[in-house]
């Protein structure tokens, strides 16, 4: 990292930019939070189904390096 | 690049971050899972002008965030219904305290200017680049870095500091949410 001479040397100092480390890291945390919690929620199964549906987007004739074996019923035509 | 196997898994692991980048974005879950569903759309029509190796991710978030540039010009945030919204998309309710501060913290949040909230969000939460946040967002390195130096300051002042408005914060961007150890 770069030489943090003048800067971040005391925790309770604000740095140039008006924030001192802690209510930087503090920011930073609930950021994450706030982010990781729909994070959490994984994949809806409405997104799931679509990118399934949309698999074969040609029709179906597109099977790719025949590793085929994950669509289930995709017979639509 | 044809729609693999392997690269569909790759979209699919996207979407949480997806929601999660839209919901910050617009403060509606809702609306948020409109804009991820029109993103895989998209970017499923357009697999093709996806360059295999790079990073798809960051492909997909510039087309979602291109789509919310778009809506939101049209309509402007037709209601200001922020409330309780968010909370809606919570699985697990935080303790009181822990939803409170929760709250402002996303109020403080929406209070940011546009370019500001995307550039910290994609930093700060997503874990991208600089480099990364400023090709999704279409501008300079130095841009992203400044309007992250700008938004961490303006929350700050709402959140944690009374009135202390005027921090100058152009220049000095110390990446401390990249390396804050907890």
């Amino acid at each position: 990292m770069k030489d943090l001479k003048s800067q971040a040397s005391k925790s309770t100092t604000p740095g140039k930019g008006g924030l001192t480390p802690e209510i930087q890291s503090r920011i930073g945390h609930q950021l994450r939070a706030m982010y990781d919690d729909v994070v959490r929620q994984g994949v809806p199964d409405r997104f799931a189904e679509l990118i399934k549906k949309l698999d074969a987007p040609g029709g179906g004739s597109q099977s790719e390096n025949g590793a085929g074996g994950s669509n289930d019923n995709n017979g639509r035509d | 690049m044809p729609l693999t196997n392997s690269l569909r898994d790759d979209i699919l692991a996207s979407v949480p971050s997806l929601r999660a980048f839209a919901i910050s974005l617009s403060g509606n879950a809702d609306r948020a899972d409109d804009l991820v569903q029109e993103t895989l759309l998209r970017a499923l029509a357009n697999i093709d002008s996806f360059q295999p190796g790079s990073n798809l991710p960051a492909w997909l978030f510039t087309i979602l965030r291109n789509l919310f540039r778009s809506d939101y010009r049209k309509r402007r945030r037709e209601v200001e219904d922020a409330e309780g919204n968010y909370a809606k998309t919570l699985k697990t309710q935080p303790s009181q305290n822990a939803h409170l501060e929760f709250e402002e913290f996303r109020v403080a949040l929406e209070k940011l200017p546009q370019d500001q909230r995307e550039a910290l969000i994609l930093v700060g939460a997503s874990g991208f680049s600089y480099e990364d946040a400023a090709s999704i967002c279409g501008c300079a390195v130095g841009t992203i870095k400044s309007r992250v130096n700008r938004a961490r300051s303006k929350l700050a002042a709402l959140l944690y500091v009374d009135g202390a408005e005027d921090f100058g914060p152009d220049e000095t961007v110390r990446a401390v949410i990249g390396g804050s150890g907890g």
